[in-house]
């Protein structure tokens, strides 16, 4: 009787790895899904926090798509393994902090002791050459196979004919002519073989499934990095940067302004953990503050809050701070004009 | 059959997700967790876990902020 193989495929929620994974099912083969979270994820977050996404249905695409597909899901937690990747990348970062070269060795390498542990054969992506600027490109995809280790364990159905062949093709597990030859940044070929395969609901392309290919976000890391002297991060750090206005008025400390009631309730869920302002005689939104604030930083601050509360007219604002270290101060004070609120504060 | 709780509160998908699939590594067919959440996501998420990976919701609860999922452990 045949042994019934068994690949592993990296599930990022998108199109191409649910395309390269149906492809490989339909060739007989038994498949899971492995999802890895760094903590920069854009994955569902911004669904979770901001109130501007309420309305549209929030679901984790990585989840749906093996749903979808009918086959198990492993959600896999990297977050401390991932810093490495983020403060020490091999291979540097592309045109933000994104380590996409690392990232995709890492997460390659993680899935293949993930098929040494659990009795598969092989792992399959759904990388196309030419697809992204530093990762996908002919050139890098054998330095992926080799530096995770996975060498011809590693299948790109989606491209495989365009590479050399790899050990399931070989075996005959899987039929060479079955794959396919897609190169390039173009999604029509992507789009047509969905349609031929009766898929037609999957997450639009987007800009990437990472906050380190943003810009923005970028910044903000990089600011926390150098503020800090130190580039060693929490979860909470890095989830705290996808939320809010950060303003950094002075370089000791940094505010956290929530821009509508979904951040609010999210950074509400901090308030023990940070020196906090609040706007109490008018509706507003919590402030988180971040770094060495002292008393004689308030003054400048409860400004800048009256300034982002629904008192930013008014002549006075009635403001609460609360220290970390639990005393409180009460001030009264003119809210900002906006023409003080310098650009070089938002970080 | 015995009962658990798992406090994932605060937390944002899909923390919750790989927090419940983790402790469900550690309990036998039948068992009945609890998931204390705070994301709204996890109305859609943990369902999707459990039909996929073969665990029943058995009931999405809502108590002051909290959105509480209980789950009975299936044979996987």
């Amino acid at each position: 009787m045949t042994k019934q193989r068994k690949a592993v495929a990296l599930i990022s929620g998108g199109l191409d790895s649910m395309l390269a994974t149906k492809l490989v099912m339909d060739a007989g083969i038994h498949v899971e899904g492995i999802n890895f979270f760094t903590g920069f994820c854009v994955e569902g977050h911004t669904h979770a926090i901001r109130n501007s996404d309420k309305d549209k249905v929030k679901r984790n695409n990585a989840l749906w798509v093996a749903k979808e597909l009918g086959i198990k899901l492993h959600i896999i937690d990297i977050v401390e393994e991932y810093k490495d990747i983020v403060i020490n990348p091999k291979h540097g970062y592309g045109a933000n902090l994104n380590p996409c070269l690392d990232c995709k060795v890492f997460m390659v390498k993680k899935a293949y002791q993930w098929i040494i542990d659990n009795d598969f054969d092989f792992i399959i992506t759904g990388e196309v050459i030419g697809q992204r600027p530093m990762s996908q490109r002919k050139a890098t995809m054998p330095i992926v196979a080799e530096k995770s280790g996975a060498l011809d364990r590693l299948l790109r159905p989606l491209c495989a004919k365009n590479l050399p062949e790899t050990l399931p093709e070989r075996e005959g597990w899987i039929n060479r002519e079955s794959l396919l030859d897609i190169s390039g940044r173009g999604r029509s070929k992507q789009i047509a073989l969905a349609k031929h395969l009766n898929i037609e609901d999957y997450a639009q392309p987007a800009g990437g499934c990472c906050f380190l290919t943003d810009k923005a976000y970028s910044d903000k890391l990089k600011d926390m990095w150098q503020t800090r002297g130190d580039k060693d991060y929490t979860l909470d750090d890095i989830m705290l940067l996808k939320v809010g206005r950060h303003l950094r008025p002075r370089p000791n400390y940094k505010l956290i302004i929530a821009r509508d009631e979904g951040e609010g309730n999210y950074l509400e869920g901090y308030k023990r953990d940070f020196t906090t302002i609040k706007v109490t005689s008018h509706p507003s939104a919590l402030i988180l503050v971040q770094g060495e604030f002292t008393e004689t930083d308030a003054l400048l601050a409860a400004q800048i809050a009256g300034r982002y509360s629904q008192g930013r007219n008014a002549a006075e604002v009635a403001v609460t701070i609360k220290m970390l270290s639990g005393e409180e101060l009460n001030l009264q004070v003119a809210p900002m004009a906006a023409k003080n609120v310098l650009e070089e504060w938002y970080v | 059959m015995s009962l658990h709780e798992l406090d994932a509160r605060r937390l944002i998908c899909p923390m919750p997700v790989i927090r419940t699939q983790d402790k469900i590594k550690a309990l036998a067919p039948a068992d009945i967790l609890i998931v204390y959440c705070t994301d709204p996501g996890v109305k859609q998420d943990i369902p999707a876990w459990c039909e996929i990976n073969g665990h029943e919701v058995l009931s999405i609860e809502y108590e002051a902020r909290d959105i509480i999922v209980t789950i009975k452990v299936g044979h996987t």
